[in-house]
């Protein structure tokens, strides 16, 4: 009875321990995500000030207490009256778009072929696309400059072999840009896509198979169909931090490459208006949140018509 | 093959054996085919021929090779050597979808993107029929295997005995020349995998398509077959039928595999118009049985005699009769089951013998008990004779 009592206590601490295990995510969310979003949301709705901090405060203070709340969406309607910064928001949800695709094309047949090779050469290739990520993203982006320029090592092969006598412009244009996010994100759609593809039970392309389909069709009815959340996670983790980045386009754009995370750097530290730059984040936010949420929902919502059939 | 069996295949109908009609050519032609992974040789040097209408079941443990070799006929693996021929067609080397063939997975591989409705059709769809006729025969083969309340379905809502009727029915919708079933029945618990096998076989007569089937339960070989290959690393042992296979086994390996038996090795002592007498030292006794003419009969060659447990009878008066062989024992085991009852019986110099009997009369005492004094004898003609 005794150890029965002690084993029961035992039991009760492990689950309060989890408990605390389970806090701990939410806390931490909770203080780097949701406060610093809240401290934006804040900014975004003050007016801007010569003075530190750059913006009024939420709350005037007088002697008996706080006086009036001080809120302005004037922010918002400058951002939805500058054609600027809708041409900057439709033209960065371009290029990430692009790139998103150009990294679903080329990453897909690379997930594919790693995921159908044998367990020691998969984790071998697997490490092959992580290796780049122990080196310095900055330095990895500098280096398609040494790659790019007029006298990189590209041009001067071209020059060398005969095939171009002029150096071609492959840098401080959108062609850069999207060279360097492809690069840069790539690993990021062939990771979920080979967790994806590696578990697929490879008797269902047999099964297409023998029942007449020819590998094209394999692929566009069996294989990509049940592909698509691995293609959904792919996608959300290329193009999210495709839409805002800011390196890449500073270091490869050209002058004319509107990129909303460039507007945003001149915003804050060229403009000093801090309101403004807080608006174009969190308009930024919406923008990836609620295509989010929608998908979300329609996916879960697709899961329980395939499994609520059974009655 | 003993050629009494011969004759008196004879006189049966040939419908039912097309094997032994001259008229009827093969459905399935396997030609010497060998296939390597690597160097490791999977199926060594086969020949095989399957004909129209036969229940064909390729029997074997893992690593039998069985598995390779359906998947060569269905054009998953293309063989090392030799050839494939299907309905008179080379067939070796063309692909999975251009063969006249389907295949029922093991693990059923019914798409679960699709409902049950769409996993039948699309084989169908594939082959460029029509809308309207892909619905009836769709619709038809659902009514066949009654699954068509359930047409609308996913897979994942179905049950292991649904998904294998769904799996069985994408399978025969397209009408294949030649059927095969990986381990069909392997996924269902025993009293439903007991129900389909008569459903498998009626099917089967039904629509008239060849069957190849594999598996590694010997007792489900016997039950569908028309006629059974036994498989060992990569070699057939044995072509015959579930008899010929149970009761005339060719070689030590399928006396053993398929069924329960005594094994004991033996020597020849003397041969006497067909009766070869042998000293067993396991048993400490002469044994007798039938000599079939292909073997080496000279007094001193190691052979094996083999009894099944069936054909071993159990009493405890000494039976009087020259044609049986009579041994004295210890009842060591009982197993009850109802209607039959399995006995261990400790010989007198140690060697244990498994006898099984029927229990025809209704008791609750038993006639042998344990730790009897029995005498267990059988019929000379049920002792099998093998090489060593």
């Amino acid at each position: 009875m005794k150890k029965l009592f002690s084993n029961l206590q035992r039991a009760d601490g492990r689950r309060q321990w989890l408990r605390f295990a389970l806090v701990l995510p939410y806390l931490w969310l909770l203080l780097f995500f949701l406060a610093p979003f809240a401290i934006i949301l804040k900014i975004s709705l003050a007016d801007p000030l010569v003075a530190q901090p750059p913006f009024t405060a939420l709350l005037d203070w007088a002697a008996t207490g706080w006086q009036r709340i001080h809120v302005t969406v004037d922010n918002y309607l400058f951002l939805f009256q500058d054609r600027y910064y809708i041409t900057i928001y439709l033209s960065s949800i371009k290029l990430a778009a692009i790139s998103t695709l150009l990294c679903l094309l080329l990453g897909y047949p690379v997930a594919y072929f790693i995921a159908r090779q044998k367990p020691r050469l998969r984790n071998l290739l697997l490490l092959g696309i992580i290796v780049p990520f122990w080196i310095s993203f900055l330095l990895r982006v500098y280096a398609w400059i040494g790659l790019l320029n007029s006298h990189g090592v590209i041009n001067n092969f071209l020059m060398w072999s005969g095939i171009i006598d002029q150096p071609l412009t492959l840098i401080y244009n959108d062609f850069a840009v999207y060279v360097g996010i492809v690069y840069s994100y790539l690993p990021f759609m062939i990771l979920p896509l080979y967790a994806n593809l590696e578990k697929m039970n490879l008797d269902l392309q047999e099964a297409a198979a023998d029942l007449g389909a020819r590998p094209w069709q394999v692929f566009l009815n069996v294989t990509l169909p049940l592909s698509i959340p691995g293609i959904i996670a792919g996608c959300l983790l290329v193009f999210i931090p495709a839409i805002g980045e800011f390196i890449i386009p500073a270091l490869l754009g050209g002058s004319d490459t509107l990129m909303i995370g460039r507007a945003l750097w001149d915003e804050f530290f060229i403009n000093r208006d801090w309101p403004v730059a807080s608006a174009v984040s969190v308009v930024l936010l919406m923008i990836l949140v609620i295509p989010m949420m929608w998908l979300q929902k329609t996916q879960s919502r697709a899961e329980s018509n395939a499994n609520g059939g059974a009655s | 093959m003993d050629e009494n069996i011969l004759a008196q295949k004879d006189t049966e109908d040939l419908k039912y054996t097309p094997w032994l009609n001259p008229e009827i050519s093969p459905m399935v032609q396997i030609k010497s085919v060998s296939k390597y992974f690597g160097s490791v040789c999977a199926v060594d040097e086969v020949s095989l021929d399957v004909y129209p209408g036969e229940l064909f079941t390729i029997l074997g443990g893992s690593g039998s090779g069985k598995t390779t070799l359906l998947r060569m006929l269905a054009g998953f693996e293309r063989p090392t050597s030799g050839s494939i021929i299907i309905d008179g067609v080379d067939m070796t080397r063309v692909p999975p979808y251009e063969r006249p063939v389907n295949m029922m997975f093991q693990s059923y591989a019914l798409f679960p993107h699709m409902t049950v409705e769409q996993n039948v059709a699309y084989g169908l769809k594939k082959s460029g029929i029509d809308k309207q006729e892909i619905n009836t025969r769709t619709a038809e083969i659902l009514e066949l295997v009654k699954m068509g309340p359930l047409a609308k379905r996913k897979p994942g809502a179905l049950s292991g005995g649904e998904s294998q009727r769904v799996a069985l029915a994408r399978a025969l919708v397209k009408r294949p020349r030649l059927l095969l079933l990986d381990e069909p029945l392997a996924a269902l618990d025993r009293k439903l995998r007991e129900h389909t096998q008569f459903e498998l076989m009626n099917l089967q007569e039904e629509l008239g398509i060849t069957f190849m089937v594999v598996t590694h339960d010997q007792q489900e070989a016997m039950i569908l077959s028309s006629r059974i290959v036994v498989m060992n690393r990569g070699r057939f042992e044995q072509i015959g039928t579930p008899g010929e296979v149970y009761e005339y086994p060719d070689n030590r390996f399928v006396a053993d595999f398929v069924g329960k038996i005594n094994l004991m090795s033996a020597e020849v002592v003397a041969v006497e118009s067909g009766i070869v007498t042998l000293y067993c030292d396991e048993v400490g006794a002469e044994l007798c049985a039938y000599a079939s003419h292909d073997q080496t009969l000279e007094p001193g060659t190691q052979k094996w005699i083999a009894v099944r447990p069936e054909k071993i009878f159990i009493s405890k008066e000494r039976p009087h009769d020259d044609a049986m062989t009579v041994l004295k024992a210890t009842v060591n085991d009982l197993g009850y089951f109802g209607n039959l009852s399995l006995y261990r019986v400790e010989l007198t110099n140690g060697r244990i013998l498994q006898v099984s009997g029927q229990n025809r009369v209704r008791t609750s005492r038993k006639t042998v008990e344990w730790d009897d004094e029995v005498f267990i004898s059988w019929d000379i003609r049920s002792a099998i004779l093998l090489e060593a």
